[in-house]
């Protein structure tokens, strides 16, 4: 058995948990969407911008030469989370979002193929949808969906004999926002490169949850956001692999991703600047390396395995209340619980949870195709982090029923 | 009963509550007396967008030249927003409408919901009840 981390100490470094809502001490459980942050995180920030603030990679004074050093330091420390191969196969980005974006927009350029298909899942984030959907649209291609089983897991067989048909690229979610569900992304690169086909991974929901290997997945692509994983909104990472990184055209221009620049041309600096126009988010960057720092500190098997107690004792729990319904059983599903009670709108549910001192989400969760998928307007989604507690799912699972009294 | 004595009373029939859930168990009874949009009038054209929840607004002008509403919601609690801005404003000539100030909603301590980035829509409904009443106003004065 592994060991659990120590939930009370942990949750004193993060200040924002200690309050209370409507009189209720605070129940957060909207971790899907962003997670709170530990002071190690806010005082990385704040150290920056008291002591180290200038723009890097420009400066020859002291406090550029700092910034520079500290934010390289951290590209380096982020290649190693995710055990790249090379410090510059990592791109800051603002977010998972832009991160897709821009391979999709700078793949589309290098392909310049009419009728380009590309492979996703019934289950994608829209940030990993309508940037595929807008280049297919453009150009006449077509998105591939492949579809889910009834517990949520993605059908293989589906996927595969989409996959036959030979699309231009693969993009999957490593985790489901709304599901839970955990994709077997290892398998499905080694299958889509059999066919020599690159594969981008959306790790939004995962980076926070569990150990990501980029060179044991072997993905082409694995991108995430730093504020799902305790860190700063505004930052995010785009693993690409060398050889594409470098095949691919810049995504947008100007700042410190040129090399020469004359009124008739232009030459683009070398990998990863050429992808990092503009003056990156310095401080969020360096806060981003603190937080996942505070993860490695953690560490991944506790985090799991106390997020794994969370999720099937919330399971257990809810299970109890009558005509609730649940989204998503895969086996080994991460720590999200989605789920509707039969007759009530989830944005009844949500509003009186809420104003029981519970944050949860309701709603389609970005995730409209899925809801259509399902059949339903939306879910009320409950989300853990490493830092809620069994007495704070008691307490949700109280609610969820006194809400529904109030509701039928 | 004005649309000023209909707001004084529903602030009076709230302020009988401390409790958050107190109120909104009445706002959930509230939305149970709505007067119920007609089914054929529950169409997509009736649809008020930016809610999370379905809301569909039906107004008519009758003869005594005001202006009557009716909604229905597939969320309980927008339904009963909806039933407190109609018992504020239906029956009501164009003109009261328009210049009725919904301070209500601040005073019962649903200001939050007034929040544009707020996905209930109660400011879709808002516009919507006062965009009937605008167009009924062209009416009658032509």
């Amino acid at each position: 058995m592994s060991t659990l981390p120590d939930v009370d100490a942990l949750r004193q470094s993060f200040p924002a948990l200690a309050q209370t809502v409507y009189g209720k001490p605070l129940i957060y459980l909207d971790n899907g969407a962003t997670t709170q942050k530990p002071l190690s995180v806010i005082n990385r920030l704040k150290q920056y911008y008291k002591a180290e603030n200038a723009n890097i990679h420009r400066g020859v004074h002291y406090l550029s030469q700092l910034s520079t050093d500290a934010f390289e330091k951290a590209r380096a420390s982020v290649a190693a989370h995710i055990n790249a191969r090379q410090k510059h196969e990592i791109i800051f980005t603002r977010g998972t979002t832009e991160a897709i974006n821009l391979i999709a927009h700078s793949f589309a350029q290098h392909l310049n193929k009419n009728a380009p298909k590309v492979l996703i899942t019934a289950m994608e984030h829209h940030s990993n949808l309508v940037p595929w959907q807008q280049w297919v649209l453009q150009n006449g291609g077509r998105l591939m969906v492949a579809g889910l089983k009834p517990d949520g897991s993605l059908n293989m067989e589906h996927f595969e004999a989409l996959l036959e048909e030979q699309p231009d690229i693969v993009a999957i979610t490593h985790v489901s926002n709304v599901l839970g569900t955990v994709n077997p992304v290892k398998a499905i690169t080694s299958i889509a490169h059999a066919r020599g086909i690159p594969v981008l991974v959306d790790g939004a929901q995962a980076i926070a949850h569990m150990p990501v290997d980029i060179q044991d997945i072997d993905c082409d692509f694995y991108v995430f956001s730093g504020h799902k994983a305790y860190g700063p909104m505004g930052v995010g990472v785009l693993y690409g692999k060398e050889v594409w990184l470098d095949r691919l055209p810049p995504y947008q221009f100007g700042g410190e991703m040129v090399d020469r620049v004359s009124f008739d041309t232009t030459t683009f600096n070398e990998l990863p600047f050429k992808f990092e126009a503009g003056t990156p988010n310095v401080g969020a960057v360096l806060a981003l390396e603190t937080a996942l720092s505070f993860i490695r500190k953690t560490g991944y098997e506790a985090i799991a395995a106390h997020e794994h107690n969370l999720t099937s004792y919330g399971h257990q729990l809810l299970s109890r209340v009558e005509d609730i319904e649940f989204y998503g059983t895969a086996p080994g599903k991460e720590a999200v619980i989605s789920f509707n009670i039969k007759g009530i709108h989830p944005y009844d549910l949500g509003t009186l949870l809420d104003k029981m001192g519970i944050a949860v989400r309701t709603g389609h969760h970005c995730a409209q195709p899925l809801m259509d998928h399902l059949g339903i307007p939306g879910t009320v989604r409950a989300s853990m982090a490493v830092y809620n507690t069994l007495n704070e799912m008691e307490r949700l699972a109280e609610a969820v029923n006194k809400a529904a009294m109030m509701l039928r | 009963m004005s649309a000023e004595q209909a707001q004084q009373q529903i602030i009076e029939e709230f302020s009988a509550y401390e409790d958050w859930l107190d109120k909104y168990n009445l706002l959930i009874e509230m939305g149970k007396d709505i007067p119920v949009i007609d089914p054929r009038h529950k169409t997509n054209n009736h649809l008020i967008n930016g809610c999370q929840s379905r809301v569909w607004l039906h107004a008519e002008l009758r003869d005594d030249g005001k202006v009557y509403f009716s909604a229905d919601s597939d969320a309980v609690i927008t339904r009963g927003m909806v039933s407190l801005l109609i018992r504020v404003l239906s029956g009501r000539t164009p003109d009261e409408i328009l210049n009725t100030n919904l301070h209500f909603i601040d005073a019962i301590g649903l200001t939050e919901h007034l929040s544009p980035t707020r996905s209930n829509g109660l400011v879709s409904m808002i516009k919507q009840m006062k965009l009937y009443a605008q167009v009924f106003q062209l009416k009658t004065k032509n």
